[in-house]
C-alpha cells in the first residue's frame, strides 16, 4: 500500500456525485469492485493543494444503516470492519433539499472522520432563493462546508484547500453528543460491546458503529456481523419493545431533530419552501394520465428501436470484420489443428465477445440519458403498477424490455434496481424475454414446416400466428418466473417503491461518456473471457475427436478431384467435400456422441439426436443452431435461415422409420424448447459478473432447461394426443 | 385498526397534513423515516401515477414517491385540503 492519503466521496444518489468526481480526477480514474459485491470502486487521483491523493467513490446512499450487503459496502467505505479508515470524507449534499441530505452528512460527521460538507447545486438552489450560511453550518456540523457547482466547476479549489485543511487534522472528533432519555443508555449497552470489537477506536467511531448496529440489526441479510453485537442489540431492541418505545424513530427523529436546528440557523428559504417551475411543468406533462402514458410509450419504442435497428449495422460490421480476420489467418497460416483452433475458437470467440458491444453501449447511453435527466425514476413511477402485480419494481421494466432485443445488456441494465433480491429477480427472468438472437430459429422452423401461403382463417398467415404465439409465450413465462422466484428462492419481505423523484436535469455528455465507457469495459474484461473460454471448448467439442478412415477418405476424394478437375470446377468440388467431411466427421466428436447419447431423452420431444447435436452446439448462442444443423446436414457452417439448400434438406430429414423428421408439430416443440431454454453462454457469463457468483448464472441455466423440456414436452406428447402430427 | 384517523392513501392531490405515525414492516418504515417521513414532518400530495398507483409526495423539499399500501401505513393529522 502506498502512502497516499485516501479520501472518500459520499452522498446520497441525485446528489451530483458522479459529476463531482468526474470533475476532480478527469480521465485518470479506474473502476475495480468493492471485495466480494459487484458494486463498481472508481477511484483516481486528485490533486489538493499540490498533494496527490486517492479520491474513491462510495456508492450512493441516503444512510449509513443498511439490511443487505450491498448497502452495507457504503458503511464498510466510511468505517471499515478492518483495516484503516479514509483520512477524510467529502459529503456531497444538494443545496436544493439540504434536510434530507444533510441526514448522510450528519451520519458521516459523527463518525469523527475529517469531513468536508460540499453544498452542490449552489447556483440552482439560489435563484431558487435559498441561501446557506456556510459558517454558521460549519460551526453546527463540525464539519467543513463549501458551497460548489460541479455541473460548472465552481468552487473546486476551495474544495481541494478545504479538504487539504482537513487532512491536516490531528484532533478532530469532537465527543459525541449524547442522546436523550434511554435511548441513550440502549447506545451505551451496545457501545460496551463495540469498543471490546475494535478497541483502538475513538469514542465518535464507537459510537457510530453502535447507532449502525442498533437501526441495522434485526431484520437484516448482512454478513460476518459479529455474534455479540447481533446479541446485545437483540436484547437492546426486545427491552424497548416490551416498554412500547420504537428505538429506529427514537434514533432517526433526534437526528431529524438536531438537523432541522442546523438548518433554522444556516438556511433562509423562501415561504412554504423552494420549488422548481421548470420540473413541476415538466411532470405535469410527462406524468399525465394521457401524455405521460403516451411520452412514456414513445420514449421506450425509440429505445427498442435503438436496439434493434440502430445497432445492426455495427453488429453487421463487426461480422464482418471477423469474418475478415478469419480468411486472413486461413489463407496465411497452413491448415492444421492450430490455425482452426485460432480461427473457430479464438477468432471467432472474440467475435462472439465484441458483437454486444454495440447493444451494451447503445443500451446505457440511454439508460445514462434518462438516469441523469430524472426521467428513469419517473419511468418506474409510471409503470409501477404493471410491474408490481408480478413482484417486480418499476425499474425493472427498462431492463425487461430491453430483453426482447438482447438479455446480455439488459441484465447489466438490472444495475438501476438497488433491492438486491429486486434486482435478481429480474435479471434471472428476464432471459426468458424472447431476444433477436431466437428470431433466426423461429424463421428457419416455420420456413421449414409451414408452407409460406397456409393461413388460418383465410387472413392471418400460420407463420405470422406462430411467431406472436412464442412472442406471447415469452412474455407470459417472464412474469410467470418472475412472480414463482418471488414466492420460492428469492422469498423476502414484501418489495416495497420508496423512489425520490430527483427534478429534471441536462445530462452532462462527459457522465454519460464514463458510465457508457466502464460498462463496456467490464463487460469485455469480466463477461467477455468467460464467453470466449466457451466457445473455444465448444468449438472442441463439435470438432474432436476426428476419425482416421474418415480423413484418409477425404483426403483421397480431394487428391482425386485436383488431379480431375482444375479452376472454379475444383474449388466447388473441395468446398462440397469440406461440408460432406465435417458432416461425416461430427458423429465422432463428443458433441456428436453426446447428441446420440441424449437421444433418448429428447425423443419425447420429437428431437432426434443431429437436432440434440444442434441444441449442444446452440449453448454458445441460440442462433448457432443454424450453423451447426448446416453442419450436421453436410451443407456447410456458413449457412443462415434464409438458405434454400438448408431448408430444403430439413423439410425432407427422415427419422429411422422414415417419418419426416420437422413437422408441424416438432417444428413447434422445438421453438418452445427455444423460447424457454437458456441457450446462451453470454447470458451466463454476465449474470456470473453482476451477481457476483456462479450460483445463480448457473441456477438459471438449471431452470430455464427444465423448463424448456417440461414445456417442449408438453408441447408434443400433448399434440400427439390430440391428433395432431 | 379500521377505526384510526386518516392515512396518507386518504388524501386527496393537493392536500397537505402532518404525519403522526409510521407503521408497516420495518425495513420500509425505517426507510421512510431515514428519508425525512416522521411524525411532525408537513406532507403533501403532488399527484398520483397515471395508472392510479403510485402517489408523489412532497415533503422536506423533495420530492418522493411510495405505493398507497406503504401511504396506508402513515397515519396523518391536521389535514389541509387543497386551497
Amino acid at each position: 500500500m502506498s502512502a497516499r492519503r485516501t479520501v472518500a466521496l459520499a452522498g446520497n444518489p441525485n446528489a451530483g456525485k458522479t459529476t463531482l468526481f468526474n470533475a476532480l480526477t478527469g480521465a485518470r480514474a479506474r473502476t475495480g469492485n468493492y471485495p466480494g459485491i459487484t458494486i463498481d470502486r472508481r477511484s483516481g487521483r486528485w490533486s489538493v493543494g499540490g498533494d496527490s491523493v486517492e479520491l474513491f467513490d462510495v456508492p450512493g446512499t441516503y444512510s449509513l444503516s443498511a439490511r443487505s450487503p450491498e448497502e452495507q459496502v457504503a458503511v464498510d467505505a466510511i468505517l471499515p470492519p478492518e483495516g484503516p479508515a479514509p483520512d477524510a470524507v467529502i459529503v456531497v449534499a444538494d443545496a436544493t433539499a439540504l434536510e434530507r441530505h444533510l441526514y448522510l452528512a450528519l451520519q458521516i460527521v459523527e463518525t469523527g472522520r475529517p469531513t468536508v460538507i460540499a453544498l452542490n447545486m449552489i447556483d440552482e438552489a439560489r435563484k431558487m432563493g435559498v441561501a446557506v450560511d456556510e459558517e454558521a453550518l460549519a460551526s453546527r456540523t463540525g464539519a467543513r462546508v463549501v458551497s460548489i457547482s460541479a455541473v460548472r466547476r465552481e468552487g473546486l479549489d476551495a474544495l481541494g484547500a478545504a479538504v487539504k485543511e482537513a487532512l491536516a487534522d490531528e484532533a478532530q472528533a469532537r465527543a459525541p453528543e449524547p442522546l436523550e432519555g434511554p435511548l441513550e443508555t440502549d447506545v451505551v449497552e451496545i457501545e460496551a460491546v463495540a469498543s471490546g470489537l475494535h478497541p483502538d477506536e475513538p469514542a465518535s467511531a464507537i459510537r457510530a458503529r453502535s447507532t449502525w448496529a442498533l437501526l441495522s440489526l434485526g431484520d437484516d441479510e448482512l454478513v460476518g456481523v459479529p455474534a455479540s453485537l447481533r446479541e446485545v442489540v437483540a436484547g437492546v431492541r426486545a427491552r424497548a419493545e416490551e416498554t412500547g418505545r420504537d428505538v429506529d424513530r427514537e434514533l432517526i427523529a433526534a437526528r431529524y431533530a438536531r438537523i432541522d436546528g442546523w438548518v433554522r440557523d444556516a438556511v433562509t428559504a423562501p415561504e412554504g419552501g423552494a420549488t422548481r417551475a421548470l420540473t413541476a411543468r415538466l411532470d405535469a406533462a410527462l406524468t399525465h394520465p394521457v401524455l405521460g402514458l403516451a411520452a412514456f410509450a414513445l420514449v421506450m419504442f425509440v429505445l427498442f428501436e435503438a436496439l434493434f435497428a440502430w445497432s445492426d449495422p455495427l453488429i453487421g460490421l463487426i461480422e464482418d470484420a471477423v469474418g475478415a480476420a478469419q480468411g486472413l489467418t486461413v489463407a496465411t497460416l497452413p491448415p492444421g489443428p492450430l490455425t482452426d483452433l485460432l480461427v473457430e475458437g479464438v477468432i471467432a470467440g472474440v467475435g462472439n465477445v465484441v458483437v454486444f458491444v454495440p447493444q451494451i453501449a447503445l443500451l446505457f447511453v440511454f439508460i445514462a440519458v434518462l438516469e441523469d435527466s430524472g426521467y428513469l425514476a419517473r419511468v418506474a413511477f409510471v409503470i409501477d403498477r404493471v410491474m408490481s402485480g408480478v413482484g417486480l419494481h418499476g425499474k425493472a421494466f427498462v431492463p425487461l424490455l430491453s430483453g426482447f432485443a438482447c438479455a446480455v445488456p439488459a441484465v447489466m441494465a438490472t444495475r438501476t434496481i438497488e433491492n438486491r433480491k429486486d434486482r435478481l429477480v429480474t435479471m434471472l427472468a428476464l432471459p426468458l424475454m424472447s431476444c433477436s438472437a431466437r428470431l433466426p430459429i423461429y424463421a428457419l422452423v416455420i420456413a421449414v414446416v409451414f408452407p409460406a401461403n397456409e393461413r388460418v382463417g383465410g387472413v392471418i398467415s400460420m407463420g405470422a400466428l406462430v411467431l406472436f404465439t412464442m412472442y406471447a409465450l415469452s412474455v407470459l413465462a417472464t412474469l410467470s418466473a418472475a412472480a414463482v422466484m418471488r414466492r420460492t428462492v428469492l422469498r423476502g419481505p414484501r418489495p416495497a417503491l420508496v423512489l425520490e423523484l430527483p427534478p429534471y436535469r441536462v445530462p452532462g455528455a462527459r457522465n454519460v461518456g464514463s458510465a457508457v465507457w466502464r460498462r463496456v469495459q467490464t463487460f469485455l474484461t469480466d463477461a467477455g473471457t468467460i464467453i470466449l473460454a466457451i466457445t473455444i471448448v465448444l468449438w472442441g467439442l463439435l470438432s474432436y475427436p476426428t476419425s482416421e478412415p474418415v480423413t484418409a477418405r477425404f483426403d483421397g476424394l480431394r487428391a482425386e478431384a485436383s488431379e480431375a478437375l482444375s479452376g472454379e470446377a475444383l474449388e466447388e468440388r473441395l468446398g462440397e467435400l469440406d461440408a460432406r467431411e465435417a458432416e461425416a466427421q461430427l458423429p465422432h466428436s463428443a458433441a456428436g456422441k453426446l447428441g446420440h447419447a441424449i437421444e433418448p431423452l429428447i425423443e419425447p420431444l420429437g428431437f432426434d439426436w443431429r437436432i440434440g447435436v444442434g441444441l449442444i452446439g446452440s449453448f454458445a448462442a441460440r442462433e448457432v443452431l443454424v450453423s451447426t444443423l448446416g453442419v450436421v446436414w453436410g451443407i456447410g457452417a456458413e449457412e443462415d435461415e434464409e438458405s434454400v439448400p438448408l431448408r430444403a434438406a430439413l423439410a425432407e430429414a427422415r427419422r429411422d422409420d422414415g417419418s419426416l423428421l420437422f413437422t408441424p408439430l416438432s417444428g413447434f416443440s422445438l421453438m418452445v424448447f427455444f423460447v424457454l431454454a437458456a441457450q446462451c453462454m453470454s447470458t451466463l457469463a454476465v449474470i456470473k459478473r453482476e451477481s457476483g457468483t456462479w450460483k445463480w448464472p448457473l441456477f438459471m441455466v438449471a431452470y430455464m432447461t427444465a423448463l424448456a423440456y417440461v414445456g417442449a414436452l408438453l408441447t408434443y406428447q400433448g399434440g400427439l394426443l390430440l391428433g395432431f402430427t | 385498526m379500521s377505526d384510526e384517523g386518516p392515512t396518507l392513501a386518504d388524501l386527496s392531490v393537493g392536500a397537505e397534513a402532518t404525519v403522526v405515525d409510521v407503521r408497516g414492516p420495518r425495513a420500509v418504515s425505517r426507510r421512510l423515516m431515514e428519508m425525512g417521513v416522521l411524525p411532525g414532518t408537513r406532507v403533501k400530495v403532488v399527484r398520483v401515477a397515471p395508472l392510479g398507483d403510485p402517489i408523489e409526495l412532497r415533503v422536506r423539499s423533495y420530492s418522493l414517491s411510495i405505493r398507497r399500501q406503504e401511504a396506508a401505513g402513515i397515519a396523518l393529522a391536521d389535514v389541509r385540503e387543497r386551497s
